[in-house]
């Protein structure tokens, strides 16, 4: 039971810090769908420079800067040239699909060093929860420090206030002299920064591969998961373990010989994603979670 | 006016060319369909390491093109026929998924010469080669028999045809041939090559108390994990222990470079032929140990009787002697197969669709 914990934890991590990175993009007002394809990104970085460098925390530098260099293409694309955000964010993902799959191919078949776990004194040796909590490697414990920090930074510090600031009426925001798009450029490279990472969590620390569309669909399920969350780094915590836990499931089902189609099961992270993505929508028509300048142009010149 | 005409007159010189260099060198042209890039290990490396045996053996004689990365579907047959048009004589599709795409390019190119692996079906101008992998898997089972403390085998399968479960039951017939107490359940990753997939059911695997891992797919994703838990498991298709130093056991090798020359040499000689026989279940060639078309590696990881008794099944399958499928055969929900004496033969390994006992859970419908 520990042992499955552990690798349900695991599995949430890389949606786990896409979600968070994109969460903070769409705060600025920013909807970036190309976070597949910047995940794919960090996953190749991290593994070549794992290959190359031989030590995975080099691996988790690289994947951070490709998906910041990747997403500055498309800050570049939708918040300078202002071009639609839905569509450049679509060719962003196919893009960077066709462009990691080249520069992939010489690191077929070749392994990579892992992220070693860094066990925490005492608290690792509390039963059961030490092993699952405290006895991870340090993308684990990043991306949990970050989900406190996001959320105490939206609530507590002042660029967090000059972000949701942008994101909920960017002229507001414009008219007391902050910059709207230098805020939308640092918020989406945040969000690359956080989806090359959650990225590089594959090869480094899941399997010691790269495989072409290694990521097999998690940025999608990551940019549901923001909406599922409405926007809360702590509810989107629990959506991630969700679905790490349902694609762990399909696994144990067929472990334990459970009488249900291998395929239904496969299904199911992909079907419990469109069910939140309806129910959300259903409830967003009585709040007002969403970002009110979401996916919209900021007109002015600054 | 003259322009246009030179220009239809290279056009039409480009066109006509490959026929040209056809005739022109007594060269065998020879093209393969890869599913993925080789790499260093699995299914399609076993398959690049014969092509270089073909180049070895061969030399200047063939000429030898490959397309890899190639999705089994549509864009398969838009790849095969490419390599039929650039005039290839003889085109090897490795993959069983690419079974209907060189069926129909066979169709549209009946004098060039088609070898599909692993599949059944076969025409005039299409053959098939197989591997008697099951007979590894005999032997990966009894080792698992011997070396289990938990008594429970993970085992990942890619999809569930009759291939992959004729490995299952052979692997749970050798298994309980040295322990009956053991059982294997099996989780279906639906991809031959997936290492996140892959990983991820291992790791279900061991949490789920399984001490010894079985694959049916192709990347090492599988052995790794279990080196990083404490696990044993078995290779695929080529020997993976440099992946897992600790974890191999011994892997099942999959050699496929004597079958490719000596298809080859035939249509050389003018005597390539798709074999006896109707278009059914064997093929023309399905080799095992006895064949060379299956060797296995190094045991290694396990104590020296067990490594014997794992020697003695290779050699017994190897000489004839030890029959995997010999009767009494029941299934695992205890409907009886065949009785004490008989011995089920290839047809019946190509249609089984159950579980024999020693597995749990049913076959996905």
């Amino acid at each position: 039971m520990e042992n499955l914990l552990i690798t349900i934890l695991l599995t949430s991590i890389p949606i786990l810090l896409a979600g968070l990175g994109e969460l903070v993009t769409e705060k600025s007002g920013v909807l970036n769908l190309g976070v597949e394809g910047m995940m794919l990104c960090g996953a190749v970085a991290a593994l070549g420079s794992v290959l190359i460098f031989g030590n995975p925390y080099i691996g988790i530098l690289f994947g951070a800067v490709a998906g910041i260099l990747i997403s500055t293409v498309f800050s570049f694309f939708t918040i300078t040239l202002m071009t639609n955000q839905v569509a450049t964010g679509l060719g962003l993902t196919i893009f960077a699909t066709a462009l990691t799959g080249l520069i992939g191919e010489p690191f077929v078949g070749k392994t990579a060093a892992s992220l070693p776990k860094l066990e925490i004194i005492f608290l690792s040796d509390i039963p059961y929860l030490g092993k699952i909590l405290f006895s991870n490697d340090i993308l684990v414990y990043f991306a949990i420090f970050l989900i406190f920090f996001i959320h105490f930074g939206f609530q507590n510090t002042k660029l967090g206030i000059i972000i949701r600031a942008v994101g909920d009426n960017h002229d507001s925001a414009h008219s007391i002299g902050y910059s709207v798009k230098l805020v939308r450029w640092i918020s989406t490279s945040f969000g690359g920064m956080c989806a090359g990472m959650g990225g590089a969590y594959i090869p480094l620390a899941l399997t010691p591969h790269w495989s072409e569309g290694m990521t097999a669909g998690k940025g999608w399920i990551a940019l549901a998961l923001v909406v599922f969350a409405s926007w809360m780094p702590i509810r989107l915590l629990i959506g991630a373990l969700i679905f790490g836990g349902i694609t762990i499931l399909q696994f144990v089902a067929q472990a334990r010989g459970w009488d249900v189609p291998s395929q239904f099961l496969n299904m199911l992270p992909y079907l419990a994603t469109i069910l939140a993505l309806a129910l959300i929508s259903f409830k967003l028509k009585h709040n007002n979670y969403a970002p009110a300048c979401l996916g919209k142009h900021f007109l002015g010149n600054k | 006016m003259y322009k246009n005409f030179l220009k239809i007159i290279t056009f039409l010189s480009i066109l006509v060319s490959p026929f040209l260099f056809t005739s022109a060198y007594a060269k065998t042209k020879v093209g393969f369909v890869y599913l993925t890039t080789p790499g260093d290990h699995g299914w399609t490396y076993a398959h690049e390491l014969g092509k270089q045996m073909v180049k070895k053996e061969f030399g200047n004689d063939v000429e030898i093109s490959i397309v890899e990365n190639v999705p089994e579907g549509p864009d398969a047959t838009r790849v095969i026929r490419e390599l039929a048009k650039q005039g290839n004589q003889i085109i090897f599709t490795t993959s069983f998924g690419y079974m209907e795409p060189t069926l129909k390019v066979a169709k549209e190119f009946p004098n060039v010469r088609f070898e599909h692996m692993t599949g059944y079906k076969r025409t005039k101008n299409v053959a098939t080669g197989n591997i008697r992998f099951y007979e590894g898997r005999y032997v990966q089972g009894v080792v698992a028999g011997l070396m289990t403390k938990t008594n429970k085998i993970g085992y990942i399968g890619a999809y569930p045809i009759s291939e992959v479960i004729m490995g299952i039951n052979a692997f749970a017939q050798g298994l309980r041939s040295v322990n009956k107490k053991a059982t294997i359940s099996v989780i279906w990753a639906n991809t031959w090559y997936d290492p996140v997939k892959e990983a991820d059911a291992a790791k279900v695997h061991i949490a789920e108390g399984a001490d010894i891992l079985a694959q049916h797919t192709d990347s090492p994703a599988m052995l790794q994990i279990a080196e990083k838990n404490g696990a044993l498991g078995f290779g695929q298709s080529t020997d993976m222990g440099a992946f897992a130093p600790k974890a191999q056991l011994f892997a099942s090798v999959n050699n496929w470079g004597p079958y490719y020359i000596k298809k080859i040499k035939q249509l050389k000689d003018g005597k390539w032929n798709t074999g006896d026989g109707p278009d059914h279940w064997a093929g023309n060639t399905w080799g095992g140990l006895s064949t060379n078309m299956l060797t296995l590696s190094n045991f290694s990881n396990m104590p020296n009787d067990v490594a014997k008794k794992a020697q003695a099944a290779h050699d017994g399958i190897k000489s004839g002697k030890l029959k995997i499928f010999a009767g009494p055969l029941k299934t695992n929900d205890g409907k009886e197969i065949i009785g004490a004496g008989k011995t089920l033969d290839d047809g019946a390994l190509w249609g089984m669709n159950y579980y024999l006992e020693g597995v749990t859970g049913k076959v996905p419908k």
